[in-house]
């Protein structure tokens, strides 16, 4: 069964929009190609969560216009506290506005691109044209993939160069304050050959709730040698039904590392794949989630072992709550060649409610007979013997299972590269499991 | 002075009754030994003092100084001065051994009279340090990976820096080698005097050749059926248990048989 998609916009519309971005003819037309593929592209099946009554393509309006911010001290103050007042290289989109930009003078000398992708795009229209939507996610794919491509309104670019080796993280934030707002945001990272970089992006809705759609696809080119460490923590409001698409693919001996904390208070299909292309790479994923009320989300996380001595390790552990109910499917796919290859992963959740539900899916593939490989995996509510030690030493229950919560999404939690980016995860976990 | 006075207490674990009729009264500045061949129930009796939330008391009572002890939560417990040294202590993913006895001590303390963090740093290493503890530990997950060992005296690390009124000592000598008990007894030693008192369960007399108890109580079958000094426990090294069994015609001691 095709799902109609009864679009708003026109292929005239798309035009003008790309047109009126000042974008590259390849631009304007792989939006028109993915517009005029649409009807016929399928939506996308992610195991055990049925997404048919699902709405990923209605929304209000496709851009809105939001202020810009001239310095750091006019940022909202929900935003501030993400933000460490010394941080000089940040991007900050508002809405899907560029708002907000600064990138040290000493990483522009090196060459390291940080912008909007807009501007990228216009500006560095060849090197984006490499990378956009063609090693990682394909247009192709799915009418979600076209539907991102046809209507993207933000985004992000950062090229780090060949040697350059950032030492303090790159930070960017969507901040999120329109409920009219729909974010088709498009993240580009591209390290190149023997660099090294930590990129983290928030996602961060402040107001209580959404009307638009977030279609988000992320593209990690990890190169010869590189090392990128992605934090991201989402918290978008509730009402957003939220794709979101991050995949990476390294070279030969890349090291790609995510972290990802996902505390979207909406419906939300997520989707991760790393492809370990080149020989001697590793891609290692940890991710924490926490559900409430009667969301619906589905955590399907990859990892394609292609190259030989590649190295995989997928972590997840989710919090569910109310009637929250999640999918947490992890895939370790060793294909036929990828001799000496390690595939790991591991899924926890944690119960804390009658209602809620948990379903942790481990899946190995192994095309290839000499590899390692391994897995685990459980569903459990809140040992009562933790909680009647902690609370032996005087801590109440309420103290006790927070400790206990905390615990058991630590392992995560205390991967993210920024102070400011781990407080506030850790404050958005406090907030949601109350 | 504080007292923990426990009358008839009964206690079920679902639905078998475990404990059938304890009487036993604990003073501060005084050391109580319950000794016992295995079955007889004297880690029930240390769970339900404590309020562990499988054992059911079906009738019976706990007073710590007047206070109904069974009317209170397990924090509250604890609160109120009890502690026991469990003989398995829970592992805790995520939570350092520090953060949690933080929280420990400020959940005795008034908001905004939390212990500073100086203070508390001092008296953890100093305290590790007597208990020839790794520093390390602090900063591990609790009792994550801990040997043995490590988690019997991870509990008395806990025990002196919560300083509590009663501490029920639950086997706190099983498995352990014999420097680990002299540094475990040695910890229990420095705790003893005006405000402190404890209940030491133990199988071996072994444990009371380093403390040395003012009083000494047999279980069988569920209760006490014999109280004596320290002379009491030397005998039963000596001896053994049957003498006991014989003087009161019990022929099987474990919970379950009725003399």
């Amino acid at each position: 069964m095709t799902v109609e998609t009864k679009l708003a916009l026109t292929e005239q519309d798309i035009r003008s929009f790309s047109e009126g971005k000042q974008e590259p003819s390849w631009m304007t037309e792989l939006r028109l190609k993915a517009f005029g593929q649409l009807e016929t592209l399928p939506m996308p099946t992610p195991d055990k969560t049925k997404i048919t009554n699902w709405n990923f393509t209605e929304f209000p309006v496709h851009t809105v216009e939001s202020s810009k911010f001239t310095s750091l001290a006019e940022l909202p103050e929900e935003v501030k506290a993400v933000v460490n007042a010394e941080q000089q290289n940040i991007y900050i989109q508002h809405n899907n506005t560029p708002a907000f930009l600064s990138l040290s003078e000493e990483l522009k000398a090196k060459g390291v691109i940080l912008t909007d992708i807009y501007t990228a795009i216009r500006e560095h229209s060849a090197l984006v044209q490499q990378y956009f939507m063609t090693d990682g996610v394909k247009v192709t794919e799915h009418k979600l993939t076209a539907l991102h491509a046809a209507l993207l309104n933000g985004g992000v670019f950062l090229y780090v160069p060949k040697n350059v080796v950032i030492e303090e993280p790159i930070q960017v934030i969507y901040l999120h304050d329109d409920k009219t707002a729909s974010l088709f945001n498009h993240t580009l990272l591209v390290a190149d050959e023997n660099s090294s970089v930590t990129y983290v992006e928030n996602y961060l809705s402040t107001v209580d709730h959404a009307e638009g759609l977030a279609n988000i696809v992320t593209e990690v080119i990890a190169k010869d040698n590189s090392r990128v460490t992605f934090g991201t923590v989402d918290v978008l409001a509730e009402g957003f039904t939220t794709y979101v698409n991050r995949r990476g693919v390294t070279s030969r001996d890349a090291v790609l590392e995510w972290a990802l904390g996902m505390m979207n208070d909406g419906d939300t299909i997520s989707e991760n794949t790393t492809h370990l292309v080149g020989d001697n790479s590793e891609g290692h994923v940890k991710m924490v989630v926490v559900g409430r009320g009667k969301q619906k989300q589905n955590f399907t996380t990859k990892v394609i072992h292609w190259g030989k001595h590649t190295e995989g390790q997928i972590l997840k552990h989710g919090v569910m709550k109310d009637e929250a109910s999640s999918i947490f499917n992890g895939i370790g796919k060793i294909e036929y060649g990828a001799t000496k290859s390690n595939a790991e992963q591991e899924s926890r959740v944690l119960m804390l409610s009658e209602k809620a539900r948990g379903d942790a899916n481990p899946i190995l593939l192994i095309d290839e007979d000499d590899v390692t490989a391994g897995h685990a995996a459980s569903v459990g509510r809140v040992d009562p013997l933790q909680l009647y030690y902690l609370m032996s030493r005087g801590i109440s229950q309420h103290e006790a299972e927070r400790l206990v919560i905390h615990g058991f999404l630590a392992p995560v939690v205390n991967e993210l590269p920024i102070e400011g980016v781990k407080k506030q995860l850790t404050e958005v976990i406090e907030r949601k499991v109350r | 002075m504080s007292t923990l006075v426990i009358k008839d207490l009964h206690v079920a674990i679902d639905g078998k009754e475990i404990l059938k009729g304890v009487n036993l009264t604990i003073n501060t500045n005084e050391i109580h030994a319950v000794m016992g061949p295995n079955g007889t129930g004297k880690s029930t009796l240390a769970s339900a003092i404590m309020g562990h939330p499988k054992y059911e008391v079906t009738s019976g009572s706990i007073e710590l100084d007047g206070e109904d002890v069974l009317a209170m939560e397990v924090d509250e417990r604890a609160q109120a001065g009890l502690f026991l040294a469990m003989q398995y202590p829970s592992e805790i993913t995520g939570v350092t051994n520090a953060d949690f006895l933080r929280s420990a001590i400020n959940s005795r303390r008034e908001e905004g009279d939390e212990i500073s963090l100086m203070k508390f740093i001092r008296e953890l290493d100093s305290k590790m340090e007597f208990l020839e503890m790794d520093l390390d530990m602090a900063q591990r997950y609790l009792n994550e990976g801990f040997s043995g060992g490590e988690k019997k005296r991870n509990e008395i690390l806990q025990l002196m820096m919560l300083q509590p009124k009663f501490a029920i000592l639950d086997e706190i000598d099983s498995g352990l080698d014999i420097d680990a008990l002299k540094v475990v007894s040695k910890g229990i030693n420095q705790m003893r005097g005006e405000g402190f008192g404890s209940l030491v369960i133990t199988h071996y007399q072994r444990l009371l050749n380093y403390i040395t108890p003012d009083h000494v109580h047999v279980m069988m079958q569920g209760r006490v059926v014999k109280s004596g000094g320290p002379e009491l426990a030397q005998r039963l090294e000596a001896e053994g248990y049957e003498w006991i069994k014989e003087e009161l015609g019990i022929e099987d001691e474990t919970v379950g048989q009725e003399a």
